[in-house]
């Protein structure tokens, strides 16, 4: 028998680490090792990079618009996101507890915040790649033309800024359910409603209502704060309103996470 | 190492597990029994934090699991009801990830994962997938995992679910050896594992205890403990009978067998002294001249006794009924 005492020594014994930094690191490898043993990452990559080169192209003028400039480009991805994003979130958490396997990771030392962010980071640094592939359109519109560099990176940082906001909606209704078609279905509403809540066409049928009440469904848009980027304005508002959504999406996904476990 | 008090867990109005205490220590197995749906899973999710208790407290290691819970699941291995692990991983990705997370890195990591490897033998499938696991390799990985930072505690859910007998023959023994230097808790349905593996064993109905004991004590109350059988060969089976029924020592009677000998059981009167019984119905035989062929004290039936603790009233006397 070892001596008493031992017990509680043991597991921290042999270079042990348990930041909550290696924690995420840990959940967010295997997560996006995860999309990329299975074809969906390839299917998911091959398809935003060919629909977007079709909106781009064929759809949105690029050429015929005699512009030095991603516009045509960026102004699809708020509709493109909005299913191809909670397509990548709707497995985050519907399918750990389908399988069971959230019991495994919720009994490990870590806390369920790290598993939600590592778990959200994983998949968000996947939309960040698929968006990353998309760099021919730089060479491109540089090829033809003189772009401004620091609207490009604007447009870029603002689809990436948008791409987490709606992931983190997927996060939650992922959260909601076991079934995956279901947490996709609740996600889509979920997104376009921060889509179309600034919409003018939308907003413009909603003239009988109050301006203040407009006005406050309309700053839950993502819209506007979309465009600004695609101006080519970096406004620290428009990053924290970003900031906020996922937050309070994340945080919701604890809640809710922590309710079923309750019982 | 483990310590439960009251735990009480409600889902709605419905009490899945009502005021549950217990405590483990090193170098205890303790065997949760207890008919489907009893409260075992649950409580089991209590202890390893995974669901808070709607009232009492767990703690494990002196750290209580509310308000330390991650020094608590430090020390706690588990293996979930049916053995859940991620399907698109490979075995060796798998166990690397438990391992991460549960702060290893570098050589302790590849030493603990193929330590763990080694004692759950999955050396043949270490690259392969999970999904294309058969069922008792997936159930041998996830127990892999439980063990991988070698924890002072171990709680198990049905550990030998869905394994081969040779298998399940491994699982034990390994629960038995690692048993020696850590406090493990396994619940099972299977009531020879009680005694192939168990130092003491709780079973538990609709979300209570209704007994815990060593596997000894809990077979001593059994109805059939202190019993004894009698094989008589050429003499008739009632006169047999009659003539056991005679005896001061012998409460009731039970025909087993009528051919090709006579097989009887006779039970003891309430407060009869150890081998009165047995030794009375040798005289008895000497005296009658029975041509006797076994004449054995029965050790009582853990089935039994889980029977008639966890089944309703109605039930258990059916089983009466059918005594002559």
């Amino acid at each position: 028998m070892p001596a008493p005492g031992s017990a509680a020594a043991l597991p921290v014994a042999a270079g042990e680490h348990t930041g909550a930094l290696h924690h995420i690191w840990a959940i967010a490898k295997r997560e996006l090792g995860g999309y990329f043993a299975s074809p969906v990452a390839y299917i998911f990559i091959v398809i935003f990079l060919v629909l977007i080169g079709f909106f781009t192209f064929n759809v949105g003028r690029f050429f015929l618009r005699n512009e030095a400039s991603l516009n045509s480009f960026f102004m699809w991805h708020p509709w493109l996101y909005l299913f191809l994003v909670p397509a990548v979130g709707m497995r985050l958490w519907a399918e750990e507890r389908r399988v069971g396997t959230i019991e495994l990771l919720l009994t490990m030392p870590v806390t369920a915040w790290q598993a939600i962010v590592g778990k959200f980071l994983a998949s968000w640094l996947f939309l960040g790649l698929a968006l990353a592939l998309t760099f021919p359109m730089i060479i491109t519109v540089a090829y033809l033309g003189n772009p401004d560099a620091g609207a490009v990176f604007c447009g870029y940082l603002g689809s990436f800024l948008l791409a987490g906001a709606y992931l983190s909606v997927g996060s939650m209704t992922s959260a909601m359910t076991r079934n995956q078609v279901i947490s996709f279905i609740l996600s889509v509403v979920g997104c376009l409603f921060l889509v179309l809540a600034g919409w003018p066409p939308v907003t413009d049928a909603l003239t009988w209502a109050p301006a203040w009440l407009l006005d406050l469904v309309a700053s839950f848009s993502v819209m506007p704060h979309f465009e600004s980027f695609q101006r080519g304005v970096l406004d620290l508002r428009d990053v924290v309103y970003f900031a906020l959504v996922m937050v309070f999406c994340l945080f919701t996904t604890g809640v809710i996470i922590r309710s079923h476990r309750a019982g | 190492m483990i310590k439960v008090e009251n735990l009480v867990k409600a889902f709605g109005p419905k009490l899945a597990v009502n005021g549950v205490s217990f405590s483990v220590e090193r170098g205890e197995v303790l065997g949760f029994l207890g008919p489907n749906g009893a409260g075992k899973s649950t409580t089991m999710r209590m202890i390893t934090g995974f669901m808070p208790p709607t009232a009492g407290r767990v703690s494990v290691g002196g750290h209580d699991l509310a308000e330390h819970p991650i020094a608590a699941k430090r020390l706690i291995g588990y293996l979930p009801e049916n053995a859940p692990a991620y399907t698109d991983m490979t075995v060796w990705g798998f166990l690397n990830f438990a391992a991460e997370l549960r702060g290893l890195r570098g050589e302790a990591k590849r030493r603990a994962v193929m330590r763990a490897i080694e004692i759950c033998f999955l050396d043949s499938v270490v690259h392969q997938s999970v999904d294309t696991l058969s069922k008792g390799y997936r159930h041998r990985t996830c127990f892999a995992q439980s063990i991988i930072h070698d924890p002072p505690v171990l709680i198990l859910d049905e550990p030998t679910d869905g394994l081969d007998p040779n298998q399940k023959h491994e699982v034990r023994t390994l629960i038995r050896r690692m048993g020696q230097t850590k406090a493990i808790v396994f619940s099972t349905h299977i009531l020879e594992e009680v005694d192939a593996a168990c130092t003491r064993a709780i079973i538990i109905d609709r979300g209570q205890i209704v007994a815990n004991g060593t596997p000894a004590e809990l077979r001593q109350r059994s109805e059939l403990a202190g019993a004894v059988a009698v094989s008589v060969q050429d003499t008739p089976a009632s006169t047999v009978n009659q003539k056991l029924r005679e005896l001061p020592t012998v409460k009731r009677t039970l025909v087993l067998r009528e051919q090709p000998d006579v097989l009887i059981r006779a039970y003891p009167r309430a407060g009869g002294r150890n081998g009165e019984l047995q030794a009375s119905i040798y005289e008895l035989a000497v005296r009658e001249r029975w041509r006797l062929l076994e004449l054995r004290t029965e050790e009582g039936r853990l089935d039994e006794v889980f029977r008639s603790i966890t089944l309703p009233d109605t039930t258990r006397t059916v089983n009466e009924t059918a005594t002559p």
